[in-house]
This record gives structure tokens, C-alpha cells and sequence, in this order.
């Protein structure tokens, strides 16, 4: 077992890990101090922060180190490594590496956007020094608004780590960034008339380490103090990436990817990163409606849940082969096994159906090379499955022996009159159902919409529930490799809107308060297919579904492409 | 037991006695006469104490909190810079702030990066506790010596931005209030040209600066 030394303190490394200084450091739970270096991105050892004593232990115990400090970066370790930190060489180099760095970066903190997350005014508390030499003016630069429609450059706060530009060059393959001039004129740029708008530019922002690359859909938004994160998984395709909601107020501001080896890696797509402006939108369903003989009047939940139920019963016990749920791919697995599990308890006759998940063009996957085709092995991939949850509601679907149907087949039987009341569920933030479609719903007894956007549909509803975004909820959601990650509640809903786990909850009659977890387990006895929920509690990466195996078959229902995609390579 | 819980040892303790009273005191005179001649003092001081406001209004002291002013530089533009510090340090959290990019196209702008779009301070909630000049770090809110501050309704007393320059319009022409810094914008650390340079040039010897105050020469010229 080889054994590194971090500050003489022992760690053991797995026979054919291949880590630098700084992760090995990561491993003793020492952290040395890195700007350029990212675990996705390759090294260049530019900022110098990460400098560190070196030494090699030989087998006699006697300790050679290297006479000066090395990047740490650059440094791979092997058995016997000694990696010394805290000595006063280091910290003499890592204040004079700060020093430097803060030479010309401006003292605008409090404008910054950064501040508060920022790793200059990290390291400079921890490993800085107090004042600055400097007695000329400062070099300032001029700002350059238009990096890319989302993105802007604050070009005198760069310290010119260039992650943003081996970002684009290594991972979305676009290599729109550069760096112009050389010395102290250095500066991050784009070629004159080719903005970097691709599909990943939002990640640039994300990779730099102080301010200067901003976001100009958060810019001077809030302060990131003030932001509340929960962990989640972005709904927006079926790569799942993990993901930090932020809100403030019960307002999101923003979305983090977070890092996931087992999802997506460290990225997330400006697709997703972007594509949650509907949780705020003002055809949000706020409360509860029921069509009465009066006319559609708001009712509340604790009225019409019982008539709900009752309508339902009696439906099942006038023909339970009429009456049909129609599942999204856009919940949650408990969401969908509540709801299967009551309408199954309602009468095994009754039928259940899935909608596909919408499909928009194809498989996108980066990096991409000049022509703009794909690069063989996938860093990154978009998937053209917009909906989070497909695998995992057809699990559910499965076992209670339901049928994936276009809701164009689901309607046709409606009007043919062979279901006379069905329980549509949506979350789609496209639209999901057209006028047209809406119509042939007339010919339906019963009409049970649980959505969160206003749609066609509502005007032919008995039952309107008013559910949630996937930020406002907590669940699983099972992405196209079979990872099962949870999802949790970032936000309250708006109005008297419930969380879809809870109205289905609700609505089975049962008692207590929805708790994903509790719900998982319940599930993983009952569904072979699922049963690797009864851990409960599926951490912060999630869990396969099915062991490495197993996981392409499970992925590989609809034409997908293989598992390798999504993660980092 | 008692001797046990008392926290002071019997050591410690010195016991003393009342002193004896004399004949005089033990008749009790002496102190009515002097208590008789403490309040014919007072019933013959014609002098007035009672400050007759709201015709005669209050010095107050130089440190007093009032209510605030967001100050303008010298372009007249407001000071903050919508860094919201002073929300953040508000212990009674009444202020609200919403920040925009200040508009780079007009001139009178270019030099500031953002600026308040709206800035609220709700002066019922405020508890006058002076944090948020504290934390100002463009010297722009400031409590002034307005003291006497009245409304019909709730509504209006949460000041926004123009009626907290309204009272800075008031206020700067006051000696009790006056403009204490024309520091309008985010100095650049270069603001320090003026100090010498401190510490070696190259070499870093042991005990280095950066973790102590600055020389006291340094202190002494700032």
C-alpha cells in the first residue's frame, strides 16, 4: 500500500491512484491553497499558490527533500512522498504569492459579486499578509461587458489562473477564451465577433476563482451570504446533475452544480443552469380549485382531498377499467408509487400510463472539435430526454403493470370512451397538453389535473391540485444511467401550492407527514427493481441503482447512449 | 453547610460594629435641620432647570443617532454603492436594499460599477444602534441629530432612497452634522501611496509583519 506523508501525518493510497500533492493533501484533510489547478482541467501550475515542500522518505527512514518549493499541482505523489504545508518556507511563499496576486486586483469587495465566496479573499484571511508594498497606482483594465450573453468580465479582478480558458478549450471544446498580451497586460479575451455563448459557457463563471467572470443573470442580484443552498439534481434532462439551488426568501437566484462523480462530474449546462425562471413564474397554480355547480371555485385542501378521494373510490366501483392515472416523467419516484400504490388500492383493475419524456433534437456531447462534431470520449453530455425522471417512474410503472403511452393514445381512449376519469399529472414547463388535445377531455366524468403551470387542460377539470417545481420538492429522481439521487425541498411554494409527494400522500389517506426516505425504504421492499432505496438516506453523490454491471442494460430501454457520457473521464 | 456554599471564606470576612451614637445624633437634629436647610435652597433658587421644547430645542451630543442620511459625493450621485454591508450588520434588519448596474453609457456614471435601484430603511423597526455607518465602507449612511421624527403612518416612515437624501440636502449645512469624508468611491489600495512602504523589499524575517499592526511610524504619519 503506497503511503504518503502530509505534514508527517500518514496516508494510505489505493495501489493504482495516480493523485497530485494538493489531493493527496485532500485525503489527510489538509488543504493547500490552488487557484489554477481543477480536478477536471489540466495542470499549468501558473498561480503558484499551491507551493510546497517536497520530499521522498527512503526505505533506511532517512527523509530527502527537494531544496526548494514545488507546485503542488504538478507534484504527483508516489510511495514515500513527504509533503510539508506549514513550515515557514511555505508560508513565506504562499504570503508571497498573495502579495503578488493582490498587486493589482482592485480593493472593490464591497461591489464584488464574488465576495463572500471568493477564493483570494479566502486565502488572503487564511494564508496573506496584512498590507500591501505597492506604492505605484494600480494597473486597471478596462471592464469587457460582453464576454457572452450571459457573462461578463471584470477585467482588472482576473488574476489570470486561465481555468475559464482551458475550460472552454478542454471540456465545451469551443475554445472561444484566450488570453491577450503578455505581462502585465495579460488579459482573458475573446476573439473579436465570437462571444462564447456554448451550451457550457455558465460553467467559466462558476471556475473562477474570484470575480471577474460574472454571471450577468445574478450580477449584483444578492449577496452570496444571504443565499440559502439545498442540495439537488436539475430537472431540465436525464444526465441529472447535481446540483445547489440558492434562494433567498423563498426566491432562487441561482443554480451551483455541484460535484458528482456519478452524475455529471463538476459541470452543469446553461440549459439547466438557466432554465428555472418557470418555478417564478405567474402561471404558477396557487390553490386548489374544484369544478362545483356553481363553477370552478378554490377550494381547500382539506376539503377537497376527502371529495377527491371519494370521486375516485366511486369511479373505481362504477368501472375500475375507466379509470386510468397518467404518470410525467417530470416526479418523483415516491410521487409516482404513492399514487400507483393508492389507485391500485382503489381497484386492481385501474390503469396506469406514462407519457414519454419529451425529446428535443439529439444527444449533445462535448467537447467538440473544429467542425463542431463531438469528440469520441464525451466529457460532458446534454441529453435530448428533457424530463429528470423517466427511468425511475418506469420502474414504478412496471411493477404495477402500467404502459408508456403519448398522451395523444391516453386522450384518443377518452374520447372513444374506454376511461371516463383520469388523474393527469404534469410538471412539464413546457407546455404539455394544446387546446386541441384539451378538448377531447369533455367526453371524461371525471378529470383530475395536478400541475404546476396553468394549461388547456384546466378548464375540463373536476379536480385542479396545484403541485410544485422539483426545487420545491423532496423525492428521487433516477437519471438515464440508473443513479438514484435525491432531490430536496430548496424553497417554499407559492400560495397554497403542496409538494406532490405530500398531496399524493395526502390523497393515499394515510397518516404522518411525507418523509422521502421513509417512503424509499417502503419502496425498496415492495419493488425489486428499486430496492436499492432502503438505505434511505442517499447521501450527497446518490446510488446505483442497479451494480456497474448491470447499469447500461437499465440505461438502454430507449435508443440512449451508454452510461460512460455524463461523468468525468 | 452554609459555610460550604458561600463563596467567600470565613478569612476573608471582617466583622464590624456600628458606631455608637452621640447624644446629639440620638436627638436626631442636626439631620432634619440640615435636610430643612437642603430644601430652603432649593425653594429659594428662582434659576429655571426645565428646558422649555419644543420652543427651546436640545444641544444634543456630538456622537448622538438620529435618523439616517445617505450621503452624495461630490457629483451629487448618491455614495452607496448598494454593497449592502450595512443590511448585513443591521441587527433589527430594517434595511432593504436592491442593487442595478449603473448605467455605463451615461457619463455621469462610468466611473461606478453598481449603484441602489431602491434602498428602504424602515425607521420604526431601527433600533438607532449606529451599525450600519459602522459598517459603510464609502462613509455614505450616517446618522444625523434628528431626533423629533413623527408620521401619520407606517408607510411613511420607511424612508427610501430620495427621502434619505432629502435629509442629507437637510442636514449638511448643519455644524452638528457635517460631511465627515469626501471618500465617495471604492478607494484602490493605492489609496496607501502616501504611507512609506512598510516591511524589507525582498527578504521575510522572522516574525513577519503581515501579522502584526503595521510600525508605529506608519500610525503616526496616518
Amino acid at each position: 500500500m503506497p503511503t504518503v506523508y502530509v505534514n508527517d501525518q500518514p496516508v494510505e493510497l489505493k495501489p493504482d491512484e495516480r493523485l497530485n500533492c494538493i489531493q493527496a493533501a485532500q485525503k489527510a484533510g489538509v488543504e493547500i491553497p490552488h487557484y489554477c489547478w481543477h480536478p477536471s482541467l489540466s495542470v499549468v501550475a501558473s498561480c503558484r499558490m499551491c507551493l510546497v515542500e517536497v520530499g521522498d522518505k527512503k526505505p533506511d527512514g532517512t527523509v530527502a527533500m527537494v531544496p526548494k518549493v514545488v507546485p503542488g499541482c504538478q507534484t504527483p505523489v508516489k510511495d514515500g512522498t513527504v509533503i510539508v504545508t506549514n513550515s515557514p518556507k511555505v508560508q513565506a511563499a504562499q504570503r508571497g504569492t498573495l502579495e503578488y496576486l493582490l498587486l493589482n486586483h482592485p480593493l472593490d469587495c464591497p461591489v464584488c459579486d464574488q465576495a463572500g465566496e471568493c477564493g483570494l479573499q479566502d486565502f488572503s484571511f487564511k494564508y496573506g499578509r496584512a498590507y500591501s508594498r505597492l506604492a505605484e497606482p494600480k494597473n486597471q483594465k478596462k471592464d469587457k461587458p460582453y464576454i457572452g450573453d450571459q457573462i461578463t468580465l471584470f477585467t482588472d479582478r482576473c488574476i489570470m489562473c486561465t481555468r475559464c480558458v482551458r475550460f472552454t478549450r478542454e471540456i465545451s471544446g469551443t475554445a472561444e477564451l484566450q488570453v491577450v498580451s503578455r505581462g502585465s497586460g495579460e488579459e482573458i479575451d475573446i476573439f473579436p465577433g465570437k462571444p462564447c455563448n456554448n451550451k457550457l459557457a455558465g460553467n467559466v463563471v462558476d471556475l473562477c476563482p474570484v470575480g471577474a467572470l460574472c454571471s450577468k443573470d445574478f450580477l449584483y442580484e444578492q449577496r452570496v451570504w444571504w443565499l440559502k443552498g439545498k442540495n439537488s439534481v436539475c430537472a431540465g434532462c436525464s444526465t441529472g446533475c447535481s446540483i445547489r439551488v440558492d434562494q433567498n426568501k423563498d426566491v432562487v437566484y441561482r443554480l451551483k452544480p455541484r460535484s458528482n462523480p456519478l452524475a455529471q462530474g463538476e459541470f452543469m449546462c446553461d440549459e439547466g443552469r438557466f432554465g428555472w425562471k418557470y418555478i417564478h413564474s405567474e402561471h404558477r397554480l396557487k390553490f386548489p380549485m374544484q369544478k362545483l355547480p356553481a363553477g370552478i371555485t378554490p377550494v381547500s385542501w382539506p376539503q377537497i382531498l376527502p371529495a377527491l378521494r371519494q370521486a375516485l373510490t366511486e369511479a373505481a366501483k362504477r368501472a375500475p377499467e375507466k379509470l386510468a392515472v397518467v404518470l410525467t416523467p417530470f416526479m418523483t419516484v415516491e410521487e409516482a408509487y404513492l399514487l400507483c400504490k393508492f389507485v391500485k388500492s382503489l381497484s386492481p383493475a385501474a390503469r396506469l400510463f406514462m407519457t414519454p419524456a419529451p425529446v428535443v433534437g439529439e444527444d449533445d456531447s462535448y467537447p467538440k472539435d473544429l467542425r463542431g462534431q463531438a469528440a469520441p470520449q464525451p466529457k460532458f453530455t446534454i441529453r435530448a430526454e428533457k424530463a429528470p425522471n423517466r427511468a425511475g417512474v418506469e420502474l414504478v410503472l412496471q411493477h404495477f403493470g402500467g404502459a408508456v403511452e403519448s398522451l395523444d393514445a391516453v386522450l384518443a381512449q377518452v374520447s372513444q370512451g374506454t376511461l371516463e376519469a383520469v388523474y393527469l399529472t404534469a410538471g412539464s414547463p413546457e407546455g404539455w397538453i394544446t387546446e386541441e388535445q384539451a378538448k377531447s377531455l369533455a367526453k371524461a366524468k371525471l378529470v383530475i389535473v395536478q400541475d404546476l403551470l396553468d394549461s388547456p387542460a384546466l378548464p375540463w377539470a373536476t379536480f385542479m391540485l396545484p403541485g410544485t417545481s422539483w426545487a420545491e420538492r423532496d423525492g428521487t429522481f433516477v437519471n438515464h444511467a440508473g443513479l438514484a439521487q435525491a432531490i430536496h425541498r430548496g424553497l417554499r411554494s407559492p400560495g397554497d401550492a403542496w409538494p406532490d409527494g405530500r398531496i399524493c400522500f395526502e390523497l393515499a389517506g394515510r397518516t404522518g407527514i411525507f418523509h422521502a426516505p421513509t417512503i424509499r425504504q417502503e419502496i425498496a421492499g415492495e419493488i425489486p427493481a428499486l430496492a436499492a432505496l432502503i438505505v434511505g438516506d442517499l447521501g450527497d453523490e446518490g446510488i446505483f441503482l442497479k451494480s456497474a454491471g448491470e447499469t447500461a442494460s437499465a440505461a438502454g430501454t430507449e435508443s440512449q447512449v451508454p452510461v460512460t457520457g455524463g461523468s468525468r473521464s | 453547610m452554609a459555610e460550604e456554599l458561600t463563596p467567600i471564606s470565613n478569612d476573608d470576612v471582617v466583622w464590624m460594629e456600628e458606631p455608637e451614637m452621640g447624644f446629639w445624633e440620638s436627638t436626631f437634629l442636626p439631620a432634619i435641620f440640615s435636610g430643612l436647610k437642603n430644601s430652603l435652597r432649593h425653594v429659594t433658587d428662582f434659576k429655571p432647570v426645565t428646558q422649555q421644547y419644543p420652543e427651546e430645542k436640545p444641544d444634543l451630543p456630538l456622537n448622538y443617532r438620529g435618523v439616517h442620511r445617505l450621503n452624495r459625493d461630490d457629483k451629487g450621485r448618491v455614495k452607496c454603492v448598494a454593497c449592502m454591508m450595512c443590511s448585513t450588520a443591521c441587527p433589527a434588519r430594517c434595511i432593504d436594499i436592491v442593487a442595478e448596474e449603473a448605467p455605463k453609457d451615461d457619463p455621469l456614471w462610468a466611473d461606478r460599477d453598481k449603484r441602489p435601484k431602491s434602498f428602504v430603511i424602515d425607521e420604526l423597526k431601527c433600533i438607532y444602534c449606529g451599525m450600519c455607518e459602522e459598517a459603510c465602507p464609502v462613509d455614505s449612511i450616517e446618522l444625523t441629530h434628528i431626533y423629533d421624527l413623527t408620521g401619520m403612518t407606517r408607510q411613511e416612515m420607511k424612508f427610501n432612497k430620495e427621502k434619505l437624501l432629502e435629509v442629507f440636502d437637510k442636514t449638511k449645512d448643519n455644524p452638528r452634522d457635517p460631511i465627515r469624508t469626501h471618500r465617495g468611491v471604492l478607494g484602490p489600495a493605492s489609496d496607501f501611496t502616501s504611507l512609506p512602504p512598510v516591511g524589507p523589499a525582498t527578504q521575510i524575517p522572522q516574525g513577519d509583519k503581515a501579522s502584526k499592526p503595521v510600525s508605529t511610524d506608519v500610525i503616526k504619519q496616518g
